[in-house]
């Protein structure tokens, strides 16, 4: 894949991330303020007016800089609204760091924000582009839920060893979130109620999809040579990938749902950009898509931290556990925090981002080195994603 | 030239109400014996469409005209007829009109079509209100003929003969869902002589004694039992005890069950009495011989899925009950529609001169090689299908929950993902085979949503 890559080219030197959960009382105005104010705070000694140019991501609760600039009375900078699907934040980060790499501007941040619950529907809403009205429109639960059967008819395990294991997958990541006070679910939840939850489509009950939440997070991005002048413990960007696919799947005779060549195509392009050969040994941790509980079984091979086959397996034996061999999704994933779509990507960043610095609290991971992030965006067969590579110190 | 019915097919939906549902739940109404419903994702246009495509098996389907005859057109101040013309692929120089909104429409339909080889469509959806007789006596169905002339023809038009009849036996104001009537003896006495007229009239031009079959449809019940006890066995209603009146159906939906069963030589009087009375009397020729067997809407309609008083109410949209807390479905534009009219009408794809993949929907680009713009159209419409993957979904809004989605892989290539209907989730496994049926996906802003659903696929 031609991609040169950024590799330690910029850094992340200050965040802010809001609680994500049913903000009431609070507007998407309120979130982004709320995010860039805590990670203005975070540089000491830093103005605001110090950043030169914005990224803001969000799908729904805005269009347009002004999104952003008007809350925040920013005056007359570049604010870039992107919207990539589940993959937005992500993709505010992404373009932000790369005008930063080209050397177009000197400090830029990335800000992420969604507000969900006010539309008061159950699951996301994504606002539908003038159609003639033929596109199936299944809950994104079904789409996901597809996986299921196809892992245990591909790999011959039975429905009822895939339940234990997604259900082991949702027990992880509430129990990771249990130990975040940013998260929105903060308690863990036994395996026999997340089993036994009430059925959302095909083998999925209500505890194997991720929660409906508002937040928001901002990341402040700088050239890397730069970054020690705000922080000693910058992070450092290893590598971005991102890949539309061409959609095909729920077309294509071929696709059998049991993964997505957009997510093994990002993966490998990112770690060819980081220079990763073995994720699973040198990766400290991975936050990565969690929407449904069968998503994060499939991103385990996708990503290349288990075999084919075998990311079941590996799931049981608690290989991607808080204290497990690759600690997956442990700030508690879309699972504890809900999927405010706009901020999700930088949340999961926020994540590598504490953990580099020593500031994860209860799941702090032992001196932590390199932190893969990934989002996904539509359905199987048919989807957006993104892989990013962060590490705590700068090897070129 | 004298026209003569080539090709016909009738189509029931596949569920059905018990008449006594109706007593148990509001303690009046209903009676002995069942109706057929039209799905909650069915109206007369819908199927229409079903029924004509039923009525493509004599060589080559190209009727010279359509006309659409019901007393529930899905839209007002819009032709229907138009609908189902694309959903058949129909040549843009066929006229295609509606004729209605009465039962006495379907012979209007009728005798168009016999006039120029064209194809009659007569579909209606029977309504009442709860506790009516309209409501537990009514049913929904369709029928199509295709007229022609030469060899084709399986029954011969040999006579006819109608009387006009000004009185007030039934109406509905435009909008409402029910109709009124005057006391059933009134029409009665009226109705009952007529039918004799046309009837004597119609057999004296053709010099036929008795008729071997005669199918007597009208909306005054018991003016057509009347009438039918003078033909004795000849005059049997097998529709009616099972699938309800189906208004402007009915005439059709008999005929097409009598000549399912005619012997070549025979005639059948066809009296329909409706404001007037029509008869059209034909004779069956050898040509009955190739009507394609298994085809029958009748004993299709044994495996029929038994509704439940409340779901028929929810689905004729009386009982109007609590939604998903999801958003509303949008209306479909007019514009992309209409670009897409032979995809989302007629189900036709695409494939690729280059290397033959199929794409469904159709597509500029090929997946398979990336020719551009090196496609043919690939009609899928009469493709049957297998189930490859499919979930059960409990999110999604529909009248009939749980909405089954399934990706489906055609015969001859070519896989496509939609929603399944006419079927429970129990009986849907990997690899159930499946057809392809046109359905109202939802109506939205006052505009009808058609597109194809898959079914599972019987008689295979």
């Amino acid at each position: 894949m031609a991609s040169n890559g950024i590799r330690d080219r910029v850094a992340i030197v200050g965040m802010g991330c809001t609680p994500f959960g049913e903000h009431w009382d609070r507007s998407i105005d309120d979130l982004l303020i709320d995010a860039v104010n805590e990670c203005v705070a975070s540089v000491p000694g830093l103005e605001r007016d110090a950043v030169d140019a914005y990224w803001l991501g969000t799908m729904g609760s805005g269009t347009s800089g002004m999104t952003l600039s008007r809350p925040l009375k920013i005056d007359y900078k570049p604010v870039t609204r992107v919207e990539n699907y589940c993959a937005t934040g992500s993709e505010s980060f992404r373009n932000a760091c790369y005008a930063v790499a080209s050397g177009a501007y000197d400090v830029v941040m990335a800000v992420g924000g969604e507000k969900l619950k006010d539309s008061g529907y159950s699951g996301l809403v994504v606002p539908p582009a003038s159609n003639d009205g033929t596109a199936s429109e299944p809950s994104a639960p079904a789409m996901f839920s597809l996986l299921a059967p196809a892992y245990c008819k591909k790999y011959g395990i039975s429905e009822d060893e895939l339940k234990e294991v997604i259900t082991r997958i949702a027990w992880k990541n509430h129990r990771n979130g249990a130990l975040n006070e940013r998260a929105q679910f903060r308690s863990e939840v036994p395996m026999e109620k997340i089993a036994c939850s009430p059925i959302v489509a095909g083998q999925l009950g209500i505890f194997d999809c991720s929660g409906v939440s508002d937040g928001a997070a901002a990341a402040l991005i700088v050239r890397a040579e730069d970054a020690e002048r705000y922080t000693d413990k910058p992070v450092y960007v290893k590598a971005l990938s991102f890949v539309s696919g061409p959609a095909q799947g729920p077309v294509d005779p071929d696709y059998d749902y049991t993964t997505f060549d957009e997510v093994v195509r990002s993966a490998q392009d990112a770690y060819q950009q980081a220079g990763i050969t073995n994720p699973r040994e040198e990766l400290s941790l991975a936050e990565v898509h969690d929407c449904f509980t069968p998503t994060e079984l499939v991103l385990m091979e996708d990503l290349g931290f288990s075999e084919r086959g075998h990311g079941w397996e590996d799931v049981k034996q608690g290989v991607f556990d808080l204290d497990g061999e690759l600690p997956v999704n442990p700030d508690g994933g879309l699972k504890s925090f809900g999927h405010p779509i706009g901020a999700s990507g930088l949340r999961m960043l926020f994540e590598c981002w504490q953990q580099f610095r020593d500031e994860a609290g209860d799941r702090q991971l032992a001196d932590p080195t390199l932190g893969l992030t990934h989002n996904l965006g539509g359905q199987p067969g048919a989807c957006v994603s993104f892989v990013s590579v962060v590490g705590a110190g700068r090897d070129v | 030239m004298s026209y003569g019915i080539v090709s016909y097919g009738a189509y029931l939906p596949r569920h059905r109400l018990a008449r006594a549902a109706i007593r148990e739940t509001l303690g009046q109404g209903g009676g002995k014996g069942t109706r057929s419903v039209a799905g909650y994702d069915e109206d007369t246009t819908s199927m229409g469409v079903e029924a004509a495509r039923k009525a493509c098996w004599n060589g080559s389907f190209a009727p010279a005209s359509l006309h659409f005859a019901t007393t529930a057109p899905a839209y007002a101040d819009k032709t229907n007829a138009t609908a189902v013309h694309a959903a058949l692929g129909l040549d843009r120089g066929v006229f295609a009109t509606d004729h209605g909104a009465s039962v006495r429409s379907a012979v209007g339909a009728l005798r168009a079509a016999a006039a120029d080889g064209g194809l009659a469509v007569l579909s209606d959806v029977r309504t009442g209100r709860p506790g009516s007789a309209d409501e537990a006596g009514g049913g929904d169905g369709a029928a199509a003929f295709l007229f022609g002339t030469g060899q084709a023809v399986v029954a011969e038009v040999v006579g006819q003969a109608s009387a006009t009849a000004e009185f007030l036996d039934r109406w509905r104001a435009p909008g409402e869902d029910a109709s009124s009537l005057w006391e059933e003896r009134f029409g009665f006495g009226i109705y009952l002589p007529l039918i004799q007229d046309v009837a004597g009239r119609a057999l004296a031009a053709a010099g036929v004694e008795r008729p071997d079959h005669v199918v007597i449809a009208s909306p005054h019940t018991r003016a057509a039992r009347a009438a039918a006890k003078a033909f004795g066995d000849a005059a049997v209603d097998g529709v009616e005890p099972v699938a309800g009146n189906l208004g402007a159906a009915h005439a059709g939906v008999q005929l097409a069950e009598v000549l399912d069963r005619a012997s070549a030589g025979e005639t059948i009087l066809v009296l329909s009495a409706a404001d007037g009375a029509d008869a059209i009397l034909l004779r069956v020729t050898e040509a009955i011989s190739g009507r394609p067997a298994g085809a029958a809407a009748l004993p299709a309609f044994e495996r029929a899925i038994d509704i439940d008083y409340a779901t028929f109410l929810t689905w004729r949209g009386v009982l109007r009950r609590e939604p998903p807390r999801r958003p509303d479905p949008a209306r479909p534009e007019g514009p992309p529609a209409q670009r897409a009219s032979d995809w989302k009408y007629g189900f036709v794809g695409s494939r690729c001169r280059t290397c033959a993949r199929v794409h469904v929907p159709p597509q500029r680009v090929c997946a398979g090689c990336g020719a551009v713009d090196a496609m043919e159209p690939e009609p899928m419409a009469e493709r049957r299908a297998t189930v490859s993957t499919f979930t059960v979904d409990r999110l999604a809004y529909s009248l009939s929950p749980p909405v089954v989605t399934a990706a489906i892989d055609f015969d001859g290539g070519g896989r496509f993902s939609c929603e399944l209907t006419d079927c429970s989730p129990e009986e849907i496994r990997v690899g159930t085979r499946v057809e392809m049926t046109f359905r109202r996906m939802y109506t939205a802003g006052g505009v009808h949503n058609y597109f194809w659903k898959a079914r599972p696929a019987h008689g295979e």
